[in-house]
């Protein structure tokens, strides 16, 4: 039976969880925007949001080459993920040398992983399943072992930054000052690039690898367009990803249209109702840099002169 | 080899679009702006598919959003140089976008989308027919002539925006246009090497080229070059060995070039130890 909407919320909630795989994407879709809030917002503070999507598309070579050797995809999607974020690490000895060395380098890692993932596919000789799923991502199907692993996944990741949220804010905000006070800015750079591959090959389950910016940077964007206060803008950008996940799949039930098109559109529109907001508004947040998020510089925010 | 005409085309398409991406990429790489680069090589397919639920021609679609895509964001940054957050949720926007549009074709016609999106994401070269190669091969020209012809100011507005801006020079507008040839050569690169790695001819050539020197116009000749030599050995090189697809082999060769001169910048002895941050301005730009 088609799903069909009505006035009566309650029956239409009722009618959401009807069905065993829409609840295990509701756990998966909970999980991967807590995740992905978080993570997220840390990205977004570090202006790392092209290495994000560098790794994020990482996702098509290590499926290929899950294809090739016969290892089930998640763990293509992880392994290659983890790879890239060491790649940017390695090449990101260019950020001394300004924006423009790191954004090729980064470029680089991209489009070496693109190849390599044309070779596996090449040698595999098939044709990769669910290659639509895997670019644009789907909520059928997602079984509890899924949603258990995103779980475990989740908890770990969360659970790191739970450790090193503090210094490596720090570290974000002004890597000399950091450096200056001891904290180890290096081991927190790579550290937090392995974060952010584990998230978003974790986000990429759900949302597809070339969406994750729906969840990873929407939600967070506008969290920092809204507050400059650490702990506030995390709770912000998890409930704006929360926010933006429900909806999406809530709208995706009840229509024929993919969830990939919904989750984008209420992330977009998101940033842009905050932005707009906070233009008309005009209250620039003080702390993390007066000028605010969307005129800061591209690839961090400049450290500020220390001591 | 050459007795083929699909070879013939892809070396004829190929060499134009690999040179305009050389120095358009070169361009890109000095001001940072590889990210808007890889989102309109995205933003690309989308208007390919665009087209197709439309029903007019693909490149049309494919021109069309590229360098609407190209103005947006130009548009919402500052001088024409788009944050990457407003990038990253712009185009991901666009490609869910996208998805509707892969959705209403494949409830719209019988099948049939799945070869659209395969042959844009994963262009082929050697799929090529001539009249199209030829079309490829003049809008390279053009973007080429466009990029040299704008080089100047240019250079002058990417390397110090506050001066220029002083002396006059249309910081803004430029940054403008380089963003639109950055979109028409993506728009053109996605047909001939494929949305997903038509970055490797844009970023790569020229992140080595500034590695290894820090004079402009050298760097631009030598980023074309490198472009060509990838483009031309990584034709060869699949037409050898039939396994190796052709995007890889370019983009694999285009990588080397990059992680060669990589190493041969670091060496601690080299006065080319230059980077992208100390290219200088050329005494005949300054006014």
């Amino acid at each position: 039976m088609e799903p069909t909407l009505s006035w009566d919320l309650a029956s239409d909630a009722r009618e959401l969880f009807r069905y065993q795989f829409m609840a295990h994407a509701f756990e998966a879709g909970t999980i991967v925007a807590v995740l992905a809030g978080v993570v997220g917002w840390y990205m977004v503070l570090r202006r790392q949001t092209f290495a994000g999507h560098t790794v994020a598309v990482m996702s098509f070579p290590g499926a290929a080459f899950a294809a090739l050797v016969g290892i089930p995809a998640a763990l293509g999607y992880y392994l290659a993920c983890g790879v890239a974020a060491l790649a940017i690490w390695r090449s990101g000895g260019e950020r001394r040398r300004g924006r423009g060395g790191e954004s090729a380098a980064i470029g680089v890692v991209q489009v070496a992983g693109m190849a390599l993932g044309f070779l596996f596919l090449s040698l595999y000789g098939g044709v990769l399943e669910d290659l639509e799923t895997l670019l644009f991502g789907t909520f059928l199907g997602i079984d509890s072992t899924q949603v258990l692993t995103l779980l475990l996944v989740a908890l770990f990741a969360l659970g790191a930054l739970a450790l090193v949220g503090r210094p490596l804010l720090l570290a974000s905000l002004d890597p000399e000052g950091a450096r200056a006070r001891g904290v180890p800015v290096s081991a927190l750079d790579v550290g937090f690039l392995l974060l952010l591959g584990l998230t978003v090959a974790a986000t990429a389950q759900i949302t597809g690898a070339l969406l994750v910016f729906a969840l990873l940077v929407a939600p967070p964007a506008a969290a920092q367009a809204i507050t400059a206060r650490p702990a506030l803008g995390l709770v912000l950008s998890v409930a704006f990803a929360l926010l933006v996940i429900w909806l999406g799949l809530a709208f995706a039930y009840f229509s024929i249209y993919p969830l990939g098109f919904f989750v984008t559109s209420f992330g977009f529109g998101l940033y842009v109702i905050v932005t707009l907001a906070r233009g008309l508004g005009a209250r620039p947040p003080a702390l993390l840099g007066g000028e605010g998020r969307r005129h800061a510089p591209k690839s961090k925010p400049t450290p500020a002169a220390v001591g | 080899m050459l007795a083929h005409e699909f070879v013939r085309n892809a070396l004829l398409a190929g060499t134009f679009v690999a040179l305009a991406c050389g120095v358009v990429g070169w361009f890109t790489v000095l001001r940072g702006q590889v990210f808007a680069g890889d989102a309109l090589s995205h933003v690309a397919f989308v208007g390919a598919i665009a087209a197709a639920v439309v029903g007019i021609d693909e490149r049309v679609g494919l021109f069309a959003l590229t360098l609407c895509s190209a103005a947006v964001m130009a548009g919402l940054g500052r001088r024409a140089r788009a944050d990457d957050v407003t990038i990253g949720v712009v185009f991901s926007w666009v490609l869910g976008l996208g998805v509707l549009l892969i959705a209403l074709l494949s409830t719209s016609s019988a099948g049939g989308e799945g070869l659209i999106v395969a042959n844009t994401l994963f262009g082929s070269i050697f799929a090529l027919a001539s009249g199209q190669a030829q079309v490829a091969a003049a809008i390279g020209a053009g973007v080429l002539l466009a990029a040299v012809a704008i080089a100047r100011p240019l250079l002058f507005a990417s390397l110090d925006a506050e001066v220029a801006a002083l002396h006059g020079v249309p910081v803004g507008w430029l940054g403008l246009a380089l963003l639109g040839l950055i979109g028409a050569v993506t728009a053109e690169g996605t047909q001939a090497i494929g949305a997903l790695l038509v970055l490797g001819l844009i970023a790569a050539p020229a992140g080595a080229a500034l590695r290894l020197t820090p004079r402009p116009y050298l760097g631009m000749a030598l980023s074309g070059a490198i472009a060509v030599a990838a483009r031309w050995g990584g034709v060869a090189l699949s037409y050898a060995i039939p396994s190796l697809p052709p995007g890889t082999a370019i983009v694999g060769l285009a990588v080397g070039a990059y992680a060669l001169a990589s190493l041969v910048s670091v060496l601690p002895v080299s006065s080319r130890q230059k980077g992208a941050s100390d290219v200088a301005l050329p005494s005949t730009i300054a006014p």
